[in-house]
């Protein structure tokens, strides 16, 4: 989406033609400098408050914090360890569906569409990624979770379940809500972006290299696989980081069918929970001033932080990936 | 022995152009497949939303607040609550986002603090909306010591800000060089050729930019949660408590009574539609041209 014709802008010195002192002229510069810098305060407050916040569980568990997978409310003994196995493991289980699917779309609408149902699927698509976070929780707790809970988990415990090395990856109740679940739907929303982004990167690759390969007669998937993914490939990957970050940080989802169970184990399908699903559903029953509301913070402290690097890392990779595309 | 060798030749790469057929034939059908799982998906949740919501489309909904189960109630503070913080959160974020973008397309050129505050503008753009809750309880509700619509509007405008910022830029870039040099030809000072040609220029762009900033926020539900909290009865007044569509979902959604759950799918509804309604306009309008 970045605009990559950055037009020169027409040389207004401050010594304007027209003459005469121009007071209002550096009062707008500064006005919208000052909102740009506003927005940077923003963030740098938001960073600032979560570390503030989170500091009395720093200083009172110290580094243990990060490794402990206990979270007793009772005991006052609190561990950062279970949400975030939770949030790295369902996000990237929500990758290995979102992915394929993400690809295959993206590949449908490049080059196989006709361009009247690319418009419209293209524009279903955008529309999935518009349904509010909330909805897709409600659709998963009530059509997702049963699924699972009658077929999927049955199923796999039928293939998996006495099979040595995987058995313990298909354990438990089925009860439907649990890590899959979760990256189930977590798949589903963050497919239509990392879509989005993998078309404009097919798409905007020059069309002469494509027709060059076609006109050796490579199948179209042989232009996608040997042409297109080659020399788009860090925009894939950093489609794909970025779908990983939106993923991470994603709330009312996940608290719908994550299950709510700070317990670190093998099964895919055990109740686990997310950093943000367990903020969601803590924080009202923290006080002020206590310590697992400095616990919660501190989590969420961790959140900003795994966000900021995985944008950080998918924009780098995405501009890695523009720049390759101008030369 | 020339002719038999060349027909094995010819019989073998008849065998790898088959091989490539079939392959090319797998990777189109999923294709398909993939396609049609997502379209299918976005088929489930508005069938399972008109399925469970439109029975409780009624009157009453519109009129009443929300009740205790079995008491008849209806979403009306929650809708009003809804539009009310949406309304009041672009009213701040928009002039905010506006300024920003401007900032960045007309002044920024390429310095370091313009790339900063654009990649930060990103950030913002994807930073977990929970967070942005947790930010505004922790510098505005706890200092405070309660809860309030204000709060709620100024989380979702945080949200909101970053979609302008980022379709002002755009929109800005758009605006042909020409018209700025007519305009500063003409002896108009800078603030006056952004503000009367460019941005006049580039309005349609940036009032889709504001309604998808409209459609995201009036769906966020986390941000919320430790800002506006929620509230039963009906109240306009911003400085307490307020109610939401979204939390009011939240809320009914988990609970074991059928009006309520009734009420939730039916709520459901009401925000699904007017969000894709909301994108459908904006998409359609615009021809095309993604933000």
């Amino acid at each position: 989406m970045e605009i990559s014709a950055r037009q020169p802008l027409p040389a207004t010195k401050k010594n304007h033609p027209a003459g005469g002192v121009r007071t209002a002229d550096p009062f707008f510069r500064m006005l919208v400098m000052a909102t740009g810098i506003g927005v940077l305060v923003v963030l740098g407050a938001i960073i600032g408050v979560m570390a503030v916040g989170g500091w009395k569980a720093f200083a009172v568990f110290g580094p243990e914090f990060l490794i402990s997978a206990v979270w007793n409310p009772v005991t006052q003994h609190f561990g950062a360890a279970a949400p975030v196995f939770g949030t790295i493991v369902s996000s990237a289980m929500a990758l290995v569906v979102a992915v394929p699917l993400a690809f295959g779309t993206a590949f449908w609408l490049a080059a196989l569409a006709p361009p009247a149902a690319a418009a419209f699927i293209g524009m279903a698509v955008q529309l999935l990624a518009a349904v509010p976070s909330i909805i897709f929780g409600m659709w998963g707790f009530f059509v997702v979770v049963p699924l699972v809970a009658h077929y999927v988990q049955p199923t796999a415990r039928h293939l998996f379940g006495h099979v040595p090395g995987l058995s313990a990856l298909v354990a438990g109740a089925p009860f439907g809500t649990g890590l899959f679940t979760a990256s189930l739907i977590l798949a589903i929303m963050i497919t239509p972006s990392i879509t989005a982004v993998m078309r404009d990167v097919f798409v905007s690759m020059p069309t002469v290299l494509r027709e060059s390969a076609y006109g050796l007669g490579a199948t179209r998937w042989e232009v996608m696989r040997n042409v297109v993914l080659p020399w788009s490939r860090q925009g894939v990957i950093g489609a794909v980081v970025l779908g990983m970050g939106r993923a991470m940080g994603e709330t009312m989802a996940v608290t719908f069918v994550i299950g709510d169970s700070n317990h670190i184990g093998w099964s895919l399908f055990a109740p686990a929970n997310t950093i943000a699903s367990l903020i969601a559903l803590e924080f009202p029953e923290s006080a002020a001033g206590s310590l697992k509301l400095a616990s919660l913070m501190a989590l969420g402290a961790i959140l900003m932080a795994i966000s900021f690097l995985t944008l950080w890392f998918s924009r780098w990779l995405l501009a890695r990936g523009q720049k390759a595309a101008g030369d | 022995m020339a002719t038999s060798r060349s027909l094995l030749r010819s019989d073998r790469s008849a065998s790898l152009l088959l091989r490539r057929k079939i392959t090319d034939r797998m990777a189109t059908g999923l294709s398909w497949l993939a396609m049609l799982i997502v379209v299918c998906v976005l088929g489930s949740i508005l069938w399972t939303l008109v399925k469970n919501g439109l029975a409780g489309l009624s009157i009453n909904l519109f009129t009443h607040s929300m009740a205790a189960p079995g008491q008849n109630g209806g979403l009306a503070n929650a809708i009003m609550g809804s539009l009310l913080q949406t309304g009041l959160a672009i009213l701040l974020g928009t002039p905010a986002g506006l300024l920003t973008g401007i900032y960045l397309a007309e002044y920024g050129a390429n310095n370091v603090l313009a790339r900063t505050v654009r990649f930060v503008s990103d950030m913002l753009l994807s930073a977990p909306s929970i967070l942005i809750g947790l930010f505004i309880y922790m510098v505005l509700v706890a200092p405070l010591g309660h809860f309030s619509g204000y709060a709620g509007s100024l989380a979702l405008a945080i949200l909101a800000m970053p979609i302008v910022v980022r379709t002002t830029e755009d929109m800005l870039y758009l605006v042909p060089v020409a018209m700025r040099e007519a305009g500063i030809a003409l002896g108009a000072p800078k603030w006056r050729v952004i503000l009367f040609i460019c941005l006049r220029a580039a309005r349609g762009g940036i009032l889709t930019g504001v309604l998808l900033a409209v459609a995201r926020v009036a769906g966020e539900t986390a941000p919320l949660l430790f800002t506006s909290l929620g509230n039963s009865e009906w109240s306009v007044d911003m400085n307490r408590p307020m109610a939401s569509l979204p939390v009011a979902i939240y809320q009914y959604a988990g609970s074991a009574y059928q009006d309520w759950m009734q009420q939730a799918w039916t709520g459901a509804l009401l925000v699904t539609l007017g969000v894709l309604v909301i994108n459908i306009v904006v998409r359609v309008g615009t021809r095309g041209g993604r933000t």
